[in-house]
C-alpha cells in the first residue's frame, strides 16, 4: 500500500530537481522557481509525516506556514530581480559581477 | 469484491505529474516554459496535499501558490524578457558538479528514507481540517501567526520600497 | 718682635696710587681731552707724593716705638679661608718695609715729576701716567704685603706693568717685543717663587702652622730645620726655589737678558722700574726671608757666587757698550749683583743700604741720560756725543756726582754701601777672598766704564751733526728738579750707614737689626780685626781712582788708545764682549727655537696622529654606517617587503572566493549543508 516512505520518495526527487535548479541555472527567476520546487517538497514532507502520525494538524498548520513565508519571499526575490534587470538589463546572474574581488 | 483500490492509481498518477512537472522545470531551457511547469508541479502538489486528507493546505496551495506567486512570477518573467532578445540564455553552468552534489544527497537522503523503519500510525478516515487548523493557529500557534502576519507586513513594504526605486527611475 | 701696633693708614700709601691708575687709565683719554696733560699729571703725582707723606708718618711712627715692637699692621679684611689657608688683605711697616716704602713713594715720586716734563710730547700721556701710577700701586703691595700670596700680587704686578711700560711704544715691534721678553724672562722666575712657596706652605702646614703671614712664617721658621722634600732639605729647596724668582724679577745670571733690552721704553721707566723699584724686588725678598736664608748656608753660597758673578759678567759687558741707556742697564746689572753677593754673605742691612744708595744714584744717571737724550733729540750713541756739559750743566753736575758715587768715592752714599758690602764679602763666615776679589774687580771695572760714559759723553769735542749741534738744550726745571735733588741724595744719604771702623754708629744697620737679628748672627761671626777693614777700605778706593785715571787717559786726554785694547787677540775678546758673550743669540737657539721646534713636533702630531686617529675614527664610522645601511636596505627592508608581499600573494589567492558569482555562493550553501548532514549522519 501507499505508505509514507512513497511521498517521502516524491518529495525527494523534487527536492533534487529543486537543487537542481538552484545551482545550475543563470536565470535569477529560474534560482527561485528551484527554491520553490524545493520549499514544496519540504510541504510535501510536512503533511506525509501529518498524515502517518499521531501528531494532529501540527503538519499542516507548518505547511501552511511554509506557504506564507514562501509567498513573502518569493515577493521580495521578485521585486530584487526586477531591480537587478533595471540596473543590468539581464537577469543573467553572470553578469552581476560587480562584487567580484 | 476485491479491494481493488483506486488510491495507488491516483498516487502514481499525481506523483507523476508532479515529477515530470519540477523536471520540466529544472531541464526546460526556456523560462516561461519552466513557470508553466511549476505551476504544473505546483499543482500535483495540492493533488497529493488531498490525497493526504489536507483539504484546507491543497485549497491553500492552489490559491496562494498557483495564484499568487505563480502569476506573480509569470509578471517577473515577463517583464524580464527583451521580447527582441528571442535567445534567452539559459545555460547551465557546471553540470557536473551540480549532478555530483545531487547524486551524493540523493544517495544518502534515500538511504535515510529506505533504510529506516518508519512508525505509521494507521490511517484515519479524512476529515475536514479547516476547524482544526483555525483553531491551532489561535491557540497552540498564535505567536507564530502573528509574527508570519509581521513578516507578510515587511515584506510587503519592503517589496513597495524596492518598487518604488524602480519606478521612479534611476538612482533617486 | 711679637707686638703689633693697629693703624689705617697704611692701605692709602698702596691705595691711593690705584685710585690714581684707575683715574688716568679708565677715564684718562676724556680728561687729557678735556682738560689738558696738566690734569693727568696733578691725578697721577699727587697721589704718589701724598703716599710719600704718609710713609714718612710710618717711619716716624715706627721710630717713636721700641725696637722689639715696630710693627705697624694695617689689616683690610680676610682675602679668603679656605682649608687650613687664611690669607687676609693686610699691610705691615716693620724697619725694613719702612726704607723700602720711602725709597718707593721717593724716588718714584721725583721721577713722576720728571716725567712730566720728559713725556710732554707724547700723545697717549694719559696712558703712560696710568701704568706708572699702577706700577707704583704693585710695587707698595709687594713691599708692605703681610703675607706671601699678596707680596705675590704686588711681584706679578710689577712684572706686568713692567711689560706695558717697556713695550710702551707698541706700534715699534722691537720695542714692543722688548716688553714681551721681560714679562717671558720674569715668568720663568715667578714659576720658582711659586713653587717654593708652595712648599714653604706645604710644609709648614704639615708642621701644623698652616699660614703664609710674615711674621708667624718668622716665629715658627725654627721648625723647618731638619725638614725633608724628596731627600732634600727643604729649607734650602724653599730657598733655592724662591731665588730663582728673584733672578728672574732682579736680573741676575741666568735670568738677566731682559734688562738690556728693556731700555726700549721710555728713559723714566728705566729709571722707575729698573734701577730702583722693581728690579730691587728680589733683593728685598730675600731680606724679607732672611730666617729662612739663614737656615740654608747652602742657598747663601749659591746667592753669593750667583751676585759675585753677575757683578763681574755684566760688568765686562758695560765696558764696551756705546749707548747711553745699555751701559747703565749693564751697570744695573752689576750693581744688583753687589746686593745679592751681600745678602748672599748675610750681610742683609749692607744689601739693602746699597739698594737705597743705588736708588738713588741709578735714578739720577738714568734721568740724567734721559735728559742728554731729551737735549740730543733722541741720540742715544755716546759716540755722536760728546761735550755736552757747555749746553746742559744742570745734567753735568748731577750726572757727575752721581757716577763719582756708583764708583764708590769717599765721602758719597755709594763708597759707604759698596765698601760695607766687599767688606762683608771678605770677613763673613759665608765669605771669602775669592768673592771678595771678584766684587773688587768689579769694582774697578765699574769706575772705569762709568767714568768713560762721563768722558764720552760730556768732555771733548762734540761729534755730533751740526744740526743737531744746534738744537742741543738744558731741559726744563721740571726735569732737573728731580735731578738735582736725586744728586743731594746720593750725595749725602750714605751718611747713615757709617760703619764703626770710621766713627760712624752704622744707624741704617741698626734701625733694621729688629728685622734681621737672626741673620746678624751670621754675619758677625768671623769677625776681624779692625786694620783689615781699613786695608780693604783703602784697596777699593784705590782701584776706584784707577779706573777713573785709566778712563780719563783713553777718553779725555786720550793718551792711551781704546782701540789698541780693542783689537787685541786680534779683537776676538772686544768682540765677545762688545756682543754681550752672545749669551742671546744661545737662548734663541736653545730657548727659543728649541721650543719652536717641539711646537712644529707636536703640530706634526696632532696633525698626523691626532688627526690621523680622528679621520680613521670617521672612515669607521661611515664604514660602520654602509654596512648598517646595507643591512637595513636588504635585512629589514626585505623583512618588510617580504610581509607585504606574503600578504599580496595570499590576498591575490583569497581574493578568487570573492567570484560575485550568485551560482557559486549558492553551491558553497549547498555543499555546506549537505556536508553538515552526511556528517551528521554518520
Amino acid at each position: 500500500m501507499i505508505g509514507l516512505p512513497h511521498y517521502l520518495v516524491v518529495s525527494l526527487i523534487v527536492f533534487l530537481l529543486g537543487l537542481y535548479c538552484v545551482l545550475t541555472r543563470r536565470n535569477a527567476i529560474g534560482i527561485l522557481m528551484g527554491v520553490e520546487l524545493i520549499l514544496n517538497s519540504a510541504n510535501i514532507n510536512y503533511i506525509a509525516f501529518a498524515r502517518y502520525s499521531s501528531g494532529g494538524y501540527d503538519g499542516q498548520v507548518f505547511a501552511v506556514f511554509v506557504i506564507m513565508l514562501a509567498a513573502a519571499e518569493a515577493t521580495i526575490g521578485l521585486a530584487i530581480v526586477l531591480g537587478i534587470y533595471q540596473t543590468f538589463q539581464t537577469i543573467d546572474v553572470e553578469a552581476t559581477e560587480t562584487l567580484r574581488g | 469484491m476485491s479491494e481493488f483500490s483506486f488510491f495507488p492509481l491516483v498516487f502514481y498518477l499525481l506523483a507523476a505529474v508532479t515529477v515530470v512537472s519540477a523536471a520540466g522545470v529544472a531541464f526546460s531551457r526556456n523560462v516561461v516554459y519552466s513557470a508553466f511547469s511549476l505551476m504544473g508541479t505546483l499543482m500535483g502538489a495540492a493533488g497529493l496535499f488531498l490525497l493526504l486528507a489536507a483539504d484546507f493546505v491543497a485549497v491553500v496551495q492552489v490559491l496562494i501558490y498557483v495564484g499568487g506567486i505563480l502569476v506573480l512570477m509569470l509578471f517577473a518573467v515577463m517583464l524580464t524578457v527583451r521580447i527582441a532578445d528571442v535567445r534567452i540564455s539559459n545555460r547551465s553552468l557546471g553540470r557536473l558538479p551540480a549532478a555530483v552534489v545531487i547524486a551524493v544527497t540523493g544517495a544518502v537522503m534515500g538511504r535515510a528514507i529506505v533504510g529506516t523503519t518508519w512508525h505509521q500510525t494507521p490511517l484515519n478516515a479524512p476529515v475536514p481540517t479547516t476547524y482544526g487548523i483555525g483553531d491551532a493557529f489561535l491557540s497552540r500557534f498564535v505567536l507564530p501567526f502573528e509574527l508570519a502576519s509581521m513578516v507578510l507586513l515587511a515584506a510587503l513594504i519592503g517589496a513597495v520600497a524596492l518598487s518604488r526605486k524602480e519606478l521612479k527611475g534611476n538612482g533617486s | 718682635m711679637h707686638d703689633t701696633v693697629t693703624v689705617e693708614y697704611l692701605r692709602w700709601i698702596v691705595l691711593l696710587p690705584l685710585l690714581g691708575a684707575v683715574l688716568n687709565g679708565v677715564t684718562g683719554a676724556a680728561i687729557q681731552k678735556a682738560l689738558g696733560k696738566r690734569a693727568i699729571s696733578v691725578i697721577a703725582c699727587a697721589p704718589v707724593v701724598l703716599a710719600f707723606g704718609l710713609a714718612v708718618r710710618a717711619f716716624v711712627q715706627l721710630r717713636a716705638l721700641a725696637p722689639e715692637s715696630r710693627l705697624l699692621l694695617d689689616r683690610l679684611f680676610t682675602w679668603m679661608s679656605v682649608g687650613g689657608l687664611h690669607v687676609d688683605i693686610a699691610f705691615q711697616a716693620d724697619p725694613l718695609s719702612a726704607v723700602m716704602v720711602l725709597v718707593v713713594t721717593g724716588v718714584g715720586g721725583l721721577i713722576h715729576i720728571y716725567s712730566i716734563g720728559y713725556m710732554h710730547d707724547e700723545k697717549s700721556y694719559w696712558r703712560y701716567f696710568g701704568f706708572l701710577n699702577l706700577f707704583t700701586f704693585a710695587m707698595l703691595t709687594l713691599v708692605l704685603a703681610d703675607n706671601l700670596l699678596l707680596m705675590f700680587v704686588g711681584w706679578e704686578g710689577v712684572g706686568l706693568c713692567s711689560y706695558a711700560l717697556i713695550g710702551f711704544w707698541y706700534t715699534d715691534w722691537d720695542k714692543a717685543s722688548a716688553g714681551s721678553k721681560a714679562f717671558i724672562v720674569n715668568r720663568v722666575g715667578d714659576f720658582g717663587f711659586m713653587l717654593g712657596t708652595f712648599l714653604l706652605f706645604w710644609i709648614l702646614s704639615g708642621l701644623g702652622h698652616p699660614t703664609l703671614a710674615f711674621r708667624e712664617i718668622g716665629a715658627q721658621a725654627h721648625l723647618l730645620a731638619g725638614q725633608t722634600f724628596a731627600g732634600m732639605d727643604a729649607v734650602t729647596l724653599i730657598t733655592l726655589l724662591m731665588f730663582v724668582g728673584a733672578c728672574g724679577k732682579s736680573a741676575q745670571i741666568p735670568l738677566y737678558v731682559w734688562l738690556p733690552d728693556a731700555m726700549a721704553g721710555p728713559t723714566p721707566v728705566s729709571a722707575l722700574i729698573h734701577a730702583a723699584t722693581m728690579v730691587t724686588a728680589g733683593v728685598y725678598m730675600i731680606g724679607r726671608m732672611n730666617f729662612l736664608y739663614s737656615m740654608a748656608p747652602t742657598t747663601l753660597a749659591v746667592v753669593a757666587f750667583g751676585g759675585a758673578l753677575t757683578a763681574l759678567f755684566a760688568a765686562t759687558i758695560g765696558l764696551a757698550q756705546n749707548d747711553i741707556k745699555r751701559v747703565l742697564a749693564y751697570s744695573t746689572i752689576s750693581q744688583l749683583g753687589y746686593m745679592f753677593l751681600a745678602m748672599g754673605v748675610g750681610a742683609y742691612a749692607a744689601g739693602i743700604f746699597h739698594l737705597m744708595t743705588h736708588a738713588f744714584f741709578k735714578a739720577c744717571l738714568f734721568l740724567g741720560s734721559g735728559s742728554v737724550i731729551h737735549g740730543m733729540h733722541g741720540e742715544q750713541d755716546m759716540r755722536r756725543m760728546g761735550g755736552l756739559r757747555r749746553w746742559m750743566p744742570y745734567t753735568y753736575w748731577t750726572f757727575l756726582i752721581s757716577t763719582v758715587a756708583i764708583a764708590g768715592i769717599p765721602p758719597t752714599s755709594g763708597f759707604f754701601s759698596k765698601d760695607e758690602i766687599l767688606w762683608k764679602a771678605f770677613s763673613s763666615a759665608h765669605g771669602g777672598v775669592v768673592l771678595w776679589a771678584m766684587g773688587f774687580t768689579g769694582a774697578g771695572l765699574t769706575a772705569f766704564y762709568m767714568f768713560r760714559q762721563v768722558f764720552m759723553t760730556f768732555h771733548g769735542e762734540c761729534r755730533a751733526d751740526h744740526h743737531t749741534q744746534e738744537h742741543i738744550h738744558e731741559s726744563p726745571a721740571v726735569m732737573t728738579y728731580p735731578l738735582v735733588a736725586l744728586a743731594v741724595l746720593a750725595l749725602v744719604g750714605g751718611f747713615v750707614g757709617v760703619p764703626a771702623a770710621l766713627g760712624g754708629a752704622n744707624e741704617f744697620e741698626q734701625w733694621l737689626a729688629p728685622v734681621f737679628g737672626h741673620g746678624h748672627a751670621a754675619a758677625h761671626a768671623g769677625h776681624h780685626v779692625e786694620w783689615s777693614e781699613y786695608l780693604l777700605m783703602g784697596l777699593s778706593v784705590a782701584i776706584a781712582v784707577t779706573g777713573i785715571l785709566v778712563a780719563r787717559a783713553m777718553y779725555l786726554t786720550k793718551s792711551l788708545s781704546p782701540d789698541s785694547f780693542a783689537e787685541l787677540a786680534h779683537g776676538k775678546p772686544y768682540r765677545v764682549v762688545y756682543n754681550k758673550y752672545y749669551v742671546d743669540e744661545l737662548y734663541e737657539a736653545v730657548f727659543v727655537n728649541g721650543t719652536l721646534w717641539l711646537t712644529r713636533v707636536a703640530a706634526w702630531f696632532d696633525q698626523h696622529v691626532i688627526d690621523g686617529i680622528v679621520n680613521g675614527a670617521a672612515q669607521v664610522t661611515t664604514m660602520v654606517s654602509w654596512l648598517n645601511g646595507l643591512f637595513d636596505n636588504y635585512v629589514i627592508d626585505g623583512l618588510v617587503n617580504g610581509i607585504a608581499t606574503v600578504v599580496n600573494f595570499v590576498g591575490g589567492r583569497v581574493r578568487r572566493l570573492q567570484t560575485g558569482s550568485i551560482n557559486a555562493y549558492l553551491y558553497v550553501v549547498v555543499i555546506a549543508v549537505v556536508g553538515v548532514m552526511i556528517a551528521r549522519l554518520f
